[in-house]
């Protein structure tokens, strides 16, 4: 009698609930997604556009980063005194998990900064939530502004699975590359080739020292040591097709199983860190900039802290490949996207806020505040010796067209898959051939769902 | 961070909602108490009573119960948190069990279940074992030092024993091999086979304070008489804690299992911040898995469908507990 009371008042709960949270999740997909309105024809007169606020969402909010968004808001709303910006930052992750919900809603901003990939622009794609800006590009001349790669990372076919082409969705402001440090102390004659490098790394076991810092507790720091092996091993177009998913493309090749076999060697030789497994990221980074270790595979996002730690005594430059003075060949990208929502009423006031982020006088105001501008400009050189050396790879790998994508954008999953396969192989539990044979069941698998 | 602990925690709430529920007749059982209730019309003070409810039941139906059904719904369809969801009936729930990966990770839950629970549980009765027999000074003193690390946001503890783990440079390994033990030196999150013990010990420090506290608050309730009489019938302190201390304590024990399982099934924070899972799959538990589901691939529906499986254990689990418990105290 008493439970089935209480029994049904949680039914009568639950049905009050279920009834006010009905229908299929999500909605209707054609009713809540917004046209695109018109494709512009002409630069438009943004002073004209009459008053105009703009609602920015970022994640501009560390050190030179904040330093440049906020010099160039300011800039733009001296241009435009009719333009007001309305900037809303965020941490990365905040930013990440909160965008879709806000974008999706009913005051969603103007321009947002959407991560590339699957996880998040790939979605907001797919729900027709970001505008599709090529006849901005066209009209701004957008396309010569880029290296190729960091165009195509920027776009999406409009079934938001497949990226890397179609409709280009936003603009980045700033590069990222990852190869490797060194401590100018110990390495004083840089490798020219790969097989240098390997006798350098030898030699500094030999010595006693760490060859190179690698902590992989936190699974993909692993997925960045193997990338950057991969692109010398492997044609840096295999690496594309196989992140951008072309028809064709596998993990399962014999280029990307040299690459697992190379590392898995340096693994087994003791080029590592000991138990680099069960080491965090940053404690074997702070170890390099302490002065143990010869080498540390790492991205330019450590740059200020290594510069700010070891002075002068430390260098940057892309893994040398097969030959010496070959093309360089990098992992690397580019910042997230500025993006245009499709719910903005100003898309025209958004793309020229886009445009003056990205443009020569944005290249200085990015450099003046250690940045490293991802625009094929000309930028003012920097002073310290590792930035400059940073500047320097950038430019080579841009003029090369040298950057490989990260590989964890290729599925939704695949940053985790991947890494946690890495860990499994360096640690000899799979051998190479069942490392490039699993991981790529494993995007299979992710596909068919 | 927010976001992931708020997952972590919607199993608890409907564990807590279990509870609740089950708490839900007590005001009924007053009006019969009362006695006088019989002189009154029936009916009209029972019809009174249930105005009392209606705020609890608006607040508990709205944030617990309403997302519970929802999230049920949620499970039923291939949706990644904008578009249009797919309805899929049970699909998601079938998946998890024939992933090996998701089944994987309840494993490792029930591993991590021997160390949040069982372990905490087993110290807790040796230090009550000890407390019954004797008075320790300053004993106040060390219970409130072994309840520290309950105290300390899980985050800070994560963070702390991730550096004591460090291969290179922790504590452990350093004292390891300063006193001839380096073979003994492991890479403790870094190895397969030791990293989800090494996982687990972090929920041991973290739980055992708690069954200490309430096992040993409950030794002291406990009679002296009934020590006197053990020990006039001859028995020893192994007889004595199995005859008197153990019986009496079943009240505090079904709470501290209780609590401990909780805490070991819904284990986000530790995992996250110490392993991410790895290496490999090796330490990945449902409440991580959840998160990642929902907040980083977009498969909302199977990270619900998840959720609710794993609320369904703890829900199962902490029932059994409290069953057994009750039949003991009405024996």
């Amino acid at each position: 009698m008493k439970a089935s009371r209480v029994l049904g008042s949680v039914v009568a709960i639950g049905a009050t609930a279920l009834a006010a949270g009905c229908g299929t999740p999500g909605g209707d997909d054609s009713s809540n997604a917004p046209k695109t309105t018109t494709a512009a024809q002409a630069k438009p007169d943004i002073a004209k556009a009459g008053n105009v606020t703009l609602t920015v969402w970022d994640q501009e909010v560390r050190g030179g980063q904040a330093a440049q968004i906020k010099e160039l808001n300011k800039q733009f709303q001296a241009k435009y005194p009719n333009v007001k910006i309305k900037r809303v930052a965020k941490s990365f992750d905040d930013l990440n998990t909160t965008l879709k919900l806000a974008v999706s809603g009913p005051k969603a901003p103007d321009v947002v900064e959407a991560n590339q990939g699957l996880g998040v622009m790939g979605q907001l794609v797919k729900a027709k939530l970001l505008r599709p800006i090529d006849d901005y590009a066209k009209i701004y001349g957008w396309a010569d502004r880029y290296p190729s790669l960091l165009l195509d990372l920027n776009k999406f076919e409009a079934n938001g699975t497949t990226f890397g082409s179609g409709d280009l969705y936003g603009l980045s402001q700033m590069g990222e590359i990852v190869g490797v440090f060194y401590n100018k102390k110990k390495v004083t004659t840089p490798p020219k080739t790969l097989a240098e490098f390997e006798q350098q790394l030898a030699a500094a076991k030999q010595s006693g020292d760490v060859p190179i810092q690698f902590g992989n507790l936190d699974k993909w720091p692993g997925i960045h040591e193997y990338e950057t092996v991969l692109g010398q091993v492997a044609p840096k177009q295999s690496v594309r097709d196989f992140v951008f998913q072309k028809s064709g493309a596998s993990f399962d090749t014999p280029e990307f199983q040299d690459a697992a076999a190379k590392i898995q060697d340096w693994a087994k030789k003791g080029y590592f860190t000991d138990d680099f497994n069960g080491t965090g990221y940053d404690p074997a980074w702070q170890r390099f900039a302490k002065g143990r270790g010869h080498f540390l595979i790492a991205g330019t996002w450590l740059v200020a802290d290594l510069a700010k730690q070891m002075g002068d005594n430390v260098g940057f430059m892309p893994l040398p490949g097969q030959q010496a003075g070959g093309d360089p060949v990098a992992l690397g990208g580019e910042s997230l996207p500025f993006t245009v929502t499709s719910k903005s009423k100003h898309p025209d006031v958004a793309a020229a806020y886009i445009d003056f982020l990205t443009d020569q006088n944005a290249t200085n105001v990015l450099a003046q505040t250690d940045n490293l501008p991802a625009m094929k400009y000309d930028a003012p050189a920097p002073s310290a010796a590792l930035t400059k050396d940073v500047a320097t790879a950038w430019k080579a790998l841009g003029d090369a067209d040298g950057l490989i994508p990260y590989a964890d954008y290729t599925t939704p999953t695949f940053g985790d898959d991947l890494g946690g396969a890495i860990q499994q192989m360096l640690a000899g539990k799979d051998s190479p051939t069942d490392f490039t044979k699993g991981v790529q069941e494993k995007v299979d698998a992710s596909k068919s769902s | 961070m927010a976001r992931p602990v708020a997952t972590a925690d919607t199993p608890v709430a409907l564990g807590r909602g279990g509870g609740a529920s089950a708490d839900a007749p007590e005001p009924a059982r007053r009006v019969r108490f009362g006695g006088r209730a019989r002189d009154r019309p029936p009916g009209e003070p029972r019809r009174v009573a249930y105005l009392y409810l209606i705020p609890a039941a608006l607040i508990f139906g709205t944030f617990t119960l309403a997302p519970l059904v929802h999230s049920v719904w949620l499970s039923l369809f291939q949706w990644d948190g904008i578009t249009a969801g797919k309805w899929v009936g049970l699909h998601n729930y079938a998946d998890v069990l024939s992933d090996p990966v998701q089944r994987e990770a309840f494993g490792h839950a029930l591993v991590l279940l021997i160390f949040y629970a069982v372990i905490p549980l087993l110290i807790g009765l040796l230090i009550a074992g000890l407390v019954a027999r004797s008075h320790i000074r300053g004993f106040a003193f060390f219970r409130v030092v072994l309840f520290l690390p309950q105290v300390i946001a899980l985050v800070v503890v994560a963070v702390m024993w991730r550096m004591i783990y460090d291969p290179n440079d922790g504590p452990i390994n350093e004292t390891l091999r300063s006193i001839g033990l380096g073979g003994l030196a492991k890479s403790w999150l870094g190895d397969f086979d030791v990293a989800l013990p090494a996982v687990g010990l972090i929920g041991t420090w973290v739980m055992y304070g708690l069954a200490m506290v309430l096992l040993t608050a409950g030794v002291q309730k406990i009679p002296r008489s009934l020590y006197d009489a053990a020990r006039v019938d001859g028995a020893g302190p192994v007889r004595e804690f199995f005859a008197v201390t153990l019986p009496a304590l079943r009240g505090e024990i079904a709470v501290a299992l209780t609590l401990s399982t909780i805490a070991a099934l819904r284990n986000f924070d530790l995992v996250y911040i110490t392993t991410k899972g790895g290496p490999g799959t090796s330490t990945s538990v449902p409440a991580y898995q959840v998160y990642e589901r929902a907040f980083l691939t977009g498969k909302v529906g199977s990270a619900s469908a998840m959720g609710l499986m794993l609320a369904a254990l703890i829900f199962v689990l902490s029932a059994i507990i409290n069953r057994v418990a009750e039949r003991g105290q009405a024996r």
